[in-house]
């Protein structure tokens, strides 16, 4: 399997009073044309390495990598114009908070049109058509209105769904998706799980799937990493996921309530200072 | 015996006469004294409406509510609030983030005129795990855990009888969630609390709930026991997806 993504000693550190805080640490992976799962918990740094991946850390941070590259393209120096040439058709993110990451001023058609007609010469009337068309796809059942209407004028979890078709409908070799699942009903979230999956195995996107539901993610992506405090804990793939090695993963996991578990105290996580080190 | 809460026939409906929304239709359950009731359905489903109704922060327009064989008053008394309390979903946004947690704690007791708020303050902070060195700090300077702790001591200190419980976890990691359901299920015994818990996740649902009623678009799917969800004996559609659906994915 060729690496389509090499992730070397990646550091993201922001300033503060007391010296810097670094919320990634060392993180190092490569991925192929798969589902890498990202978990751990708020904080953990699982966002700002999805991030820095896109180049989109904020500018009060510094990031610093071994290697960092994307289909060959060295990304620690890339130039503004090569960002552009690669972020929405060749690697894109869709990210955790609707609310925040669309255009409050514009159409949500119009977005996901500009988002399509970037990638290519599409025609309006081709991109509107085919916008129409990711938006029946994500399971919006009033595609012709959602495309009408401005972001708030959606519910969070239809944002959401519109956002997941603006990133698709470019169709990118590379696609991290943010907690992309959390703010949808579980009926929805498997319909949403089953478009991505169609893309792994139609098309061979690499997906980098970032979320705190270990249970979704063990069930739904080939590799998972386990991140605590900014580092990577465990690598492992995640039909195993249930006979994790590390403390910090296995006290994620049996503190989830289960359907069919008794009604005694749920198992609490103990944070073993030596997880840091 | 009677019922505690006792919901006939509710319904809600918000809007003007040209665009109404009927959230809540038709809704009929009853909890007894002592016991955790779940109400599970996804976003839109009305499950939280029905909270907020009980509460009187939503209208009714149709039906009633008993608490103890007592219809309620609207709006509602002192009284009320005094055997009922709320907790909502998130504790970014439901604590006042300009006061010190002793003067969140002071307010409710302020008004209900209890005269030794020192001791409670310090006893409803002891009963949630946190101890007297939270009591001078402001909301900013505690976790997403913390926070939900002091909205659950808010609601307790004036010792009421039934806590409505508005997905309390959802926004809490999965660690800090089994602090919190261990917490409240604690304190449920050891009080003798009747709950009735709002959430989407039938995982949470099943562990602290002895019943539950499973809602879709503002009406009632089936009522059932945890002994059936654990079964896997739903017998209308809907819920038998849900349960599908809380398993993960499967690849088609």
């Amino acid at each position: 399997m060729t690496n389509m993504l090499q992730v070397e000693g990646l550091n993201v550190s922001f300033p503060s009073r007391d010296g810097p805080v670094r919320v990634v640490r060392d993180v190092t992976f490569t991925l192929g044309r798969e589902r890498l799962g990202i978990v751990g918990e708020s904080g953990s740094g699982k966002s700002q390495t999805g991030r820095a991946i896109l180049g989109l850390t904020p500018a009060s941070a510094t990031v610093t990598a071994d290697k960092l590259s994307f289909d060959g393209i060295d990304l620690r120096h890339a130039s503004a114009k090569t960002w552009r040439s690669l972020r929405g058709p060749r690697m894109s993110m869709i990210m955790q908070d609707p609310k925040y990451s669309l255009n409050p001023v514009m159409t949500v058609g119009r977005q996901i049109v500009e988002a399509y007609r970037r990638r290519g010469d599409a025609t309006r009337t081709d991109a509107r058509n085919r916008a129409v068309a990711m938006l029946e796809a994500v399971q919006i059942r009033d595609p012709e209105r959602v495309f009408e209407a401005y972001p708030h004028e959606l519910s969070g979890g239809m944002g959401q769904r519109a956002m997941i078709a603006m990133m698709l409908i470019a169709e990118p070799d590379l696609l991290i998706a943010d907690e992309v699942t959390s703010a949808l009903d579980v009926t929805v979230q498997l319909d949403v799980l089953r478009i991505l999956d169609g893309l792994v195995r139609d098309r061979g996107m690499g997906l980098i799937f970032i979320s705190h539901d270990l249970r979704l993610v063990s069930s739904f992506c080939d590799r998972v990493l386990v991140m605590y405090a900014g580092r990577v804990v465990e690598e492992i793939a995640a039909r195993d996921l249930h006979s994790a090695q590390h403390p910090y993963t296995q006290g994620l996991l049996n503190c989830l309530p289960q359907i069919d578990g008794d009604s005694g105290p749920l198992q609490t996580l103990t944070r073993d200072p030596a997880w840091l080190a | 015996m009677s019922a505690l809460i006792e919901v006939r026939d509710l319904a809600v409906t918000f809007g003007s006469r040209q665009s109404q929304v009927q959230a809540v239709q038709n809704v009929s359950f009853d909890v007894q004294q002592g016991e955790s009731f779940g109400l599970v359905g996804e976003s839109g489903s009305g499950k939280s409406t029905v909270l907020r109704a009980i509460c009187g922060l939503a209208p009714t327009s149709a039906g009633t509510i008993k608490i103890d064989g007592k219809l309620l008053a609207s709006p509602r008394d002192p009284a009320f609030y005094a055997q009922v309390q709320m907790v909502f979903q998130d504790p970014y946004g439901s604590i006042h983030p300009r006061h010190t947690i002793d003067r969140v704690l002071s307010e409710p007791l302020a008004i209900h005129g209890f005269k030794n708020a020192e001791d409670r303050i310090e006893k409803a902070l002891n009963d949630v795990g946190l101890g007297g060195g939270f009591r001078f700090r402001f909301p900013h300077q505690l976790s997403g855990g913390q926070r939900q702790r002091v909205a659950i001591a808010r609601a307790l200190i004036l010792e009421p009888q039934i806590l409505l419980l508005d997905e309390p976890t959802s926004a809490l990691d999965a660690s800090i969630q089994a602090e919190v359901l261990n917490l409240l299920d604690a304190l449920r015994i050891e009080k003798g609390l009747t709950y009735l818990l709002v959430s989407h996740d039938l995982a949470v649902v099943a562990h602290m709930c002895e019943r539950l009623l499973v809602m879709q678009h503002g009406t009632r799917v089936e009522e059932l026991t945890r002994t059936a969800l654990q079964g896997r004996d739903a017998t209308q559609k809907y819920t038998q997806q849900l349960l599908v659906a809380s398993e993960g994915f499967k690849a088609p």
